[in-house]
C-alpha cells in the first residue's frame, strides 16, 4: 500500500519536503540540546516541565480525539463514519508518536529511555502512561492498515480487526485518563490535584480532537477526490459543539469550587493565569484570549445557522483548537508549577531552541500524517474508481 | 537500605572477633571522627532531624550550608535558573506556606529557616519515579540512583517541598571563579547532567557511623541546633527533643510524613 505515498503532486512533494526542512532544523537543534543539557530551554527547578510536557498532554488528547468517529462508526453502527475511522486512526498514530517525541525530548537522559520498560514500576503512572500511548499506537497501526487493505481488496475485514476495534474505544479514554493522572496525584500542585482534571481532559479532547478531524477532512477535500462526505462532516460539528460545551462547564467548575471557597492554594493558579500573580501577568493575555475565542467558538458550534455553514465551522473549529490548546499546551503546566512550593512564582518561558525542537516534532507528525493519508485517499479514489 | 546494613554488620562483625564493643571498634577504625559527638550512629529504622531554630543562626546555616555542598561536591552553578542545591535557606512564609498569620513575632517573620529534603514516610517522589531510580530504604533515607535516573523530573514535579534539584546543564563545567578547587570531595562522585539530585541525609557518612556533614559542622559551634538520629528509638536524641519541645513540619497536611522537625 505504500507505493501510494511515493506517487503525488508537486505540491504534495513540496509540502513533504517543507516538513522535513523543519525536521533537518529541530533535530539539528536538538542535537545541540543532547550536548549542552535542558539548560537551553526557559525551564528551571522551579517549573521543572514546560514546552514538550504541555504538547504531549496536548497530544494525547488529539490521539484520544480520533475515538469519536470510531466510537459512532463501530459502536452504533453509523455509516456516515465509515469513510472516516480511517482518517481518525491514521491521526491518532501521528498524534501519538508525537506524543512519544515530546516525551522523548523532555529527558535528560535520553539514553536510558529503557529503563523504564527494563525497571518496570507500576506505582509510576508515567510507567503507565506509556504503557497504553505504546498500545494504543500499536492498536491504531493494525486496525487502520487492515480496515484499508481490506477495502483495498474489496473485501469486508477480518473478524478479529473488529474486535481490536472495540478494544481500542475504552482505551483512547484510557491514554487520556492516564495522562490526566500525571497531574492529578500530586500533593501540593494545586492546580492539578483536582479529581474533574481526567473529565476535563477528555471533554477537551473530544472538543479538540474531532475539530482537527473536521479541518482535515475539509483539507482532504480540497486536494483530493475524496469526498468525506456532508453528513459526517456536519455530525462531527455537532460531536465537537457538545464536547465543547462540557469542557467549558467543566472549566467554570473549577472556578466555582476555587472562588467561593477562597482557599488561597486554589485561586492563586487561576488567578496568576487571569489576572497575573506578585506582578507576573504574561500568561494572562494568553488565557483571556482563550476566554475570548472560546466564547466565539460556543456561539458559532451552538448557533445551527453557524454550524451548518461550513465557513463558519471552520472558524469554530479553529476557535476550539486554539481555546483548548493555549488552556492545556500553555496554561496548563505553568499554573500547575506556579506558585512554586515556596509560594513564589518563577516565570517560565519557552526559549527559540526549545520552539524549534518543537516545530520539528510536529513536523514530524504532520510527515506520518500527510504520508498515511495520502495513502488512504489513494486507496479510497481506487476503491471508487475515480483514479 | 543495603549499603549502610552491610557496613554496620562488618564493623560489628569485625569488633565481635576481635572481642571489643561497638563503641571502642568505631574509635579503633575511625579514630578522632567521635569526639565531636558522643556516640557513634549505629542503625536506624527511621532516621530523622531535628532543627532548633532557638540555636540556629544565619552564619550557623551558612556553615551548614557550605559544609553539606563541599562533601557532596554540590557546585554553585550561578544562575538561580539552573540552581542546583541539598540545604539552603528560606522565609519562614516560604518554608511553611499558609501556616503565617499576620503578627507573627520578628523573630519568626525574619529568620531564615535551614530546608532540606524531609526524607518523608510516605514519599510522592518515589511513588512517581518510573524507574525506582528514586527509592526508600530501610532506614528511612530516600536515596537517588544517578546512574538509572532518565530525567524525566517526575519526581520535581511530586516533591511538595521543592526538595530537589534537577543538572539542567553539566555540573562539572560550573564556573571556576564560584567554584574555585572543585570537585572539593575525591571520595564523592560528581553528576553528570540530565539527572536529578537532592539531600541524602550522607547516607554514605552514616555508612561509616559518621554523623551528616551539616550535623557534624554544627556542632562545631552550638550543640544540639540540628540533632539527627533514630526517630523510631524512643532513646534517641532527636526523640528527646521532641519530647520536650514544640516542633512543626513542613506540610504535614499533605499526609507525606516529613521526618524533619523544626523547633520554634
Ligand atoms: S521532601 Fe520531597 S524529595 Fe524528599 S522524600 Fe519528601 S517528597 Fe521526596
Ligand atoms: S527524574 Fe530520575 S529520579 Fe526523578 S522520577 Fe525521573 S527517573 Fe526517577
Amino acid at each position: 500500500m505504500f507505493e501510494k505515498t511515493i506517487r503525488g503532486s508537486q505540491r504534495y512533494w513540496g509540502w513533504l519536503f517543507f516538513l522535513l526542512v523543519l525536521m533537518g532544523i529541530g533535530f539539528g537543534v536538538y542535537l545541540y540540546q543532547f550536548f549542552e543539557g535542558l539548560k537551553i530551554t526557559g525551564m528551571s527547578r522551579d517549573v521543572s516541565w514546560g514546552f514538550y510536557i504541555a504538547q504531549l498532554t496536548y497530544l494525547v488528547g488529539v490521539a484520544a480525539g480520533g475515538v469519536m468517529v470510531v466510537l459512532p462508526y463501530y459502536l452504533h453502527d453509523y455509516k456516515a463514519f465509515g469513510r472516516i475511522t480511517i482518517l481518525g486512526e491514521f491521526l491518532a498514530i501521528a498524534a501519538v508518536i508525537m506524543c512519544m517525541l515530546f516525551v522523548f525530548v523532555d529527558l535528560g537522559q535520553p539514553t536510558r529511555v529503557m529503563n523504564v520498560i527494563i525497571h518496570p514500576t507500576p506505582n509510576s503512572i508515567l510507567f503507565w502512561d506509556m504503557t497504553v500511548l505504546s498500545v494504543y499506537l500499536l492498536l491504531n497501526i493494525v486496525v487502520g492498515w487492515n480496515v484499508l487493505s481490506a477495502e483495498r481488496k474489496g473485501i469486508p475485514y477480518q473478524k478479529w480487526v473488529k474486535v481490536l476495534a472495540y478494544v481500542s474505544i475504552p482505551w483512547a479514554f484510557s491514554i487520556h485518563t492516564v495522562t490526566a493522572f500525571l497531574y492529578a496525584g500530586l500533593p501540593g500542585r494545586h492546580y492539578w490535584l483536582t479529581a474533574i482534571m481526567a473529565a476535563r481532559f477528555l471533554s477537551s479532547a473530544f472538543a479538540a480532537g474531532p475539530a482537527l478531524l473536521l479541518l482535515l477532512c475539509l483539507i482532504v477535500r480540497k486536494v483530493s477526490r475524496f469526498d468525506p462526505g456532508r453528513e459526517a462532516v456536519r455530525t462531527l460539528g455537532g460531536i465537537v459543539a457538545y464536547a465543547f460545551i462540557i469542557n467549558v462547564f467543566f472549566f467554570l467548575l473549577e472556578l466555582f469550587t476555587a472562588f467561593y471557597s477562597q482557599i488561597p492554594g486554589h485561586m492563586h493558579p487561576i488567578q496568576f493565569l487571569f489576572t497575573g500573580l506578585e506582578g507576573h501577568t504574561y500568561l494572562v493575555p494568553w488565557m483571556w484570549t482563550a476566554a475570548a475565542v472560546a466564547v466565539v467558538g460556543l456561539i458559532l458550534l451552538i448557533v445551527p445557522a453557524t454550524r451548518r455553514n461550513e465557513d463558519t465551522l471552520v472558524v469554530g473549529c479553529v476557535a476550539v483548537i486554539v481555546s483548548t490548546w493555549i488552556d492545556k499546551g500553555l496554561g496548563l503546566i505553568i499554573a500547575g508549577f506556579t506558585p512554586n512550593p515556596f509560594e513564589g512564582v518563577t516565570p517560565y518561558w519557552p526559549t527559540l531552541p526549545e520552539m524549534l525542537i518543537s516545530i520539528g516534532v510536529f513536523a514530524t507528525g504532520f510527515f506520518i500524517l500527510t504520508v498515511l493519508y495520502k495513502m488512504a485517499i489513494g486507496i479510497k479514489e481506487e476503491a471508487a474508481g475515480v483514479s | 537500605m543495603g549499603v549502610n546494613r552491610r557496613e554496620f554488620l562488618k564493623i560489628a562483625g569485625l569488633s565481635t572477633l576481635v572481642g571489643l564493643g561497638g563503641k571502642t571498634a568505631f574509635e579503633l577504625l575511625a579514630p578522632g571522627e567521635l569526639e565531636a559527638r558522643e556516640a557513634p550512629l549505629g542503625e536506624a529504622q527511621k532516621w530523622g532531624m531535628v532543627v532548633d531554630m532557638h540555636k540556629m543562626d544565619e552564619p550557623l546555616m551558612d556553615k551548614c550550608i557550605e559544609a553539606c555542598h563541599r562533601f557532596h561536591n554540590v557546585p554553585n552553578i550561578g544562575t538561580p535558573k539552573e540552581e542546583v542545591k541539598w540545604l539552603w535557606k528560606e522565609t519562614y512564609h516560604h518554608s511553611f506556606p499558609g501556616r503565617e498569620n499576620e503578627y507573627l513575632t520578628e523573630e519568626v517573620e525574619e529568620m531564615p529557616f535551614l530546608l532540606l529534603c524531609n526524607h518523608c514516610t510516605n514519599p510522592p517522589c518515589v511513588r512517581v519515579c518510573p524507574t525506582k531510580a528514586t527509592f526508600k530504604r530501610e532506614d528511612g533515607i530516600v536515596i537517588m540512583d544517578m546512574h538509572r535516573c532518565i530525567g524525566c523530573r517526575f519526581c520535581m514535579a511530586a516533591c511538595p517541598y521543592g526538595s530537589r534539584s534537577f543538572n539542567w546543564g553539566d555540573p562539572r563545567k560550573a564556573p571556576e571563579a564560584l567554584n574555585p578547587g572543585f570537585p572539593w570531595n575525591p571520595d564523592y562522585p560528581t553528576r553528570s547532567m540530565g539527572v536529578v539530585e537532592k539531600c541524602n541525609f550522607c547516607a554514605e557518612r552514616l555508612a561509616k557511623g559518621q554523623y551528616p556533614a551539616c550535623v557534624e559542622a554544627a556542632a562545631e559551634e552550638v550543640e544540639g541546633a540540628l540533632v539527627f538520629g533514630d526517630l523510631a528509638d524512643p532513646e534517641s536524641e532527636p526523640r528527646a527533643v521532641l519530647r520536650e519541645h514544640y516542633t512543626i513540619r513542613r506540610k504535614p497536611e499533605l499526609g507525606t510524613g516529613p521526618n524533619v522537625f523544626y523547633v520554634i
